[in-house]
């Protein structure tokens, strides 16, 4: 199963000029929990499937009260720059639609 | 205020007004329940650097005009007071003014009673930041900012800092009906009026930090739709006011990750709001309760500074390709058209941008499909140059030359791309986010010069 199928929320937003955070949540606690069990979401799983050198993660929280798993990365450049091709950083969530969650 | 002082409530009916209009129902459905206070932030630094480093705004002025119309028509046939932080997007001194003359032409339209309004300015000299670096105080970076360096703020157009409760609450106590706000923390703009009214710190930040967005802290998804907030000496609730939503123990604890690195924090200035310990309980259909919240005042009183600073001049060209060969090679005419640009303007002096959608247009380095280009692409080209004809010729020969590049195999010999328009149009001119950074100050209020008048 993907994890676009099991989670409720999965999106990717600025946190000031600098960061871009990821946002995936889950309905209530057994999908959430399966994820979390099955490690598919963890520092290092994201920095491969992002190719982001590992410094570059500069936050990482499983978040219990809300079922959701939060990560945040550094921009090499700030939001906006010229060439920058997303200013709010809102489309940068696509490729973890696809993570195969074990059944 | 309701139960004789025992707790405080506040509306919010927009995340950041003026940027889309307030949804009119679900805020009457607020005012219906008699607030204390109608409020709400007007900024954002997600607009990018443009409208702070040319002080313009990014919404448009007839949905300014028509949210603050809204809200204080309500906070005036209610009697009740009226603020709004971050004024036109950035809470540059230019904005503040705008709103400020905004409310009057309003004032003057519904004849409105005669009213105390307050404003504040946000914007910082960058002399004030040189003598701080100068005299050793270092003006600490943020996130990936390094610490100011004088060529930084050299490079800067225009610098606001970021306001805490604390202008607020001095316009507040000046008896202000309605305050205009320079930049500000969004959920000050909620906390300042708690706070005021002698409520703890700790609930009064939770109170912002849950409004500050409006709706967003609801389910189902649907902005721009009022949600109430109340407050007391030991607990937060928040309720949704349209008829289909609902603020869950979901919608709300979610909504503390929202725009920011770690759910569990969120800094002001003066200290920082601890979420970690937040309990979140469904008390009625709509609302839910918010307990545990505490609040750490900082060490020494910094302020954080945005500041963004002119690049130079943009022109854009776009060009699409379909021959799959062509589309292989793609970075060997973008090579060809980057050198036609180096023999004619050089190494430096300029910006050239090509965003390769259909292959790593929208996350560039990031795309893991990079290496999977779609059938057909689109090409955005961005020239940069310190005057407008260099942009337009430097945007221009890295557009065209494009259609001429020289590719070993290619079989169609009479153009490389496809132009849909062949002309490049001048852009705003770009900026950068220069200054993201905190300021040491010797008091709460030595940045922000607050003034009342009277209005109608």
């Amino acid at each position: 199963m993907k994890l676009s199928q099991i989670a409720k929320t999965v999106r990717s937003k600025n946190a000031g000029v600098d960061l871009i955070t990821f946002d995936i949540i889950f309905r209530d606690r057994e999908p959430y929990e399966r994820v979390k069990r099955a490690r598919i979401l963890t520092r290092e799983t994201v920095a491969q499937l992002y190719g982001l050198a590992p410094e570059r993660i500069v936050d990482f929280v499983e978040f219990d009260p809300a079922y959701a798993i939060k990560f945040t990365i550094t921009r090499l450049r700030p939001s906006g720059s010229p060439g920058d091709p997303d200013i709010f950083g809102s489309q940068q969530y696509a490729p973890l639609l696809d993570l195969e969650v074990p059944g | 205020m309701k139960a004789a002082g025992k707790s405080l409530s506040i509306i919010c009916p927009n995340g950041h007004l003026g940027f889309a209009p307030i949804r009119v129902e679900s805020f009457r459905l607020g005012l219906a329940e008699k607030p204390d206070y109608v409020a709400a932030d007007s900024g954002s630094d997600d607009v990018g650097p443009i409208p702070l480093g040319s002080d313009t705004s990014t919404s448009p002025l007839a949905w300014q005009t028509h949210d603050l119309e809204q809200m204080l028509l309500a906070s005036r046939s209610l009697g009740v007071p009226m603020i709004i932080g971050s004024s036109g997007d950035t809470g540059s001194n230019s904005r503040v003014d705008l709103y400020v003359k905004i409310i009057r032409e309003l004032a003057a339209k519904h004849r409105l009673k005669r009213f105390k309004l307050g404003y504040f300015y946000s914007e910082v000299d960058k002399e004030r930041v040189r003598r701080a670096m100068r005299s050793g105080d270092r003006v600490l970076g943020l996130d990936a900012h390094k610490d100011l360096a004088e060529s930084e703020l050299d490079a800067t157009e225009r610098i606001v800092a970021m306001a805490g409760v604390h202008p607020f609450i001095e316009l507040l106590k000046q008896g202000a009906d309605v305050i205009i706000g320079g930049r500000s923390s969004d959920s000050c703009v909620f906390a300042a009026p708690a706070i005021h009214h002698g409520f703890p710190e700790a609930e009064s930040y939770y109170l912002g930090k849950v409004l500050e967005c409006a709706s967003f802290c609801a389910e189902p998804y649907g902005g721009k739709e009022t949600v109430l907030g109340e407050i007391t000496a030991h607990d937060v609730k928040v309720t949704a006011m349209h008829p289909d939503q609902r603020c869950t123990v979901a919608s709300v604890s979610g909504h503390a990750m929202y725009e920011r690195s770690n759910p569990y924090f969120e800094h002001v200035a003066g200290g920082t709001l601890d979420m970690s310990e937040c309990r979140y309980e469904q008390v009625a259909e709509k609302t839910t309760r918010i307990t545990g919240a505490r609040f750490r005042p900082a060490p020494e009183f910094r302020v954080k500074l945005e500041g963004a600073g002119k690049v130079g001049e943009r022109y854009v060209g776009m060009v699409g390709i379909r021959d799959p060969y062509t589309i292989a090679n793609v970075d060997k005419v973008i090579a060809w058209a980057r050198d036609k640009v180096r023999e004619r303007f050089g190494d430096d002096g300029y910006e050239l941008h090509y965003t390769v959608y259909g292959r790593n247009g929208v996350m560039g380095e990031l795309e893991p499909l990079k290496h999977k280009p779609g059938h057909e692409l689109c090409i955005l080209v961005q020239g940069v140059a310190p005057s407008a004809e260099m942009a337009e010729e430097v945007c221009m020969t890295g557009t065209r030359q494009m259609f001429y590049a020289r590719l070993p195999d290619v079989k169609g010999s009479a153009g490389g791309v496809a132009f849909a328009i062949d002309e490049v149009l001048r852009a705003s001119p770009a900026h950068r986010w220069t200054v993201n950074h905190t300021l040491r100050c010797e008091h709460p209020m030595e940045l922000f010069k607050t003034g009342v008048v009277e209005v109608g």
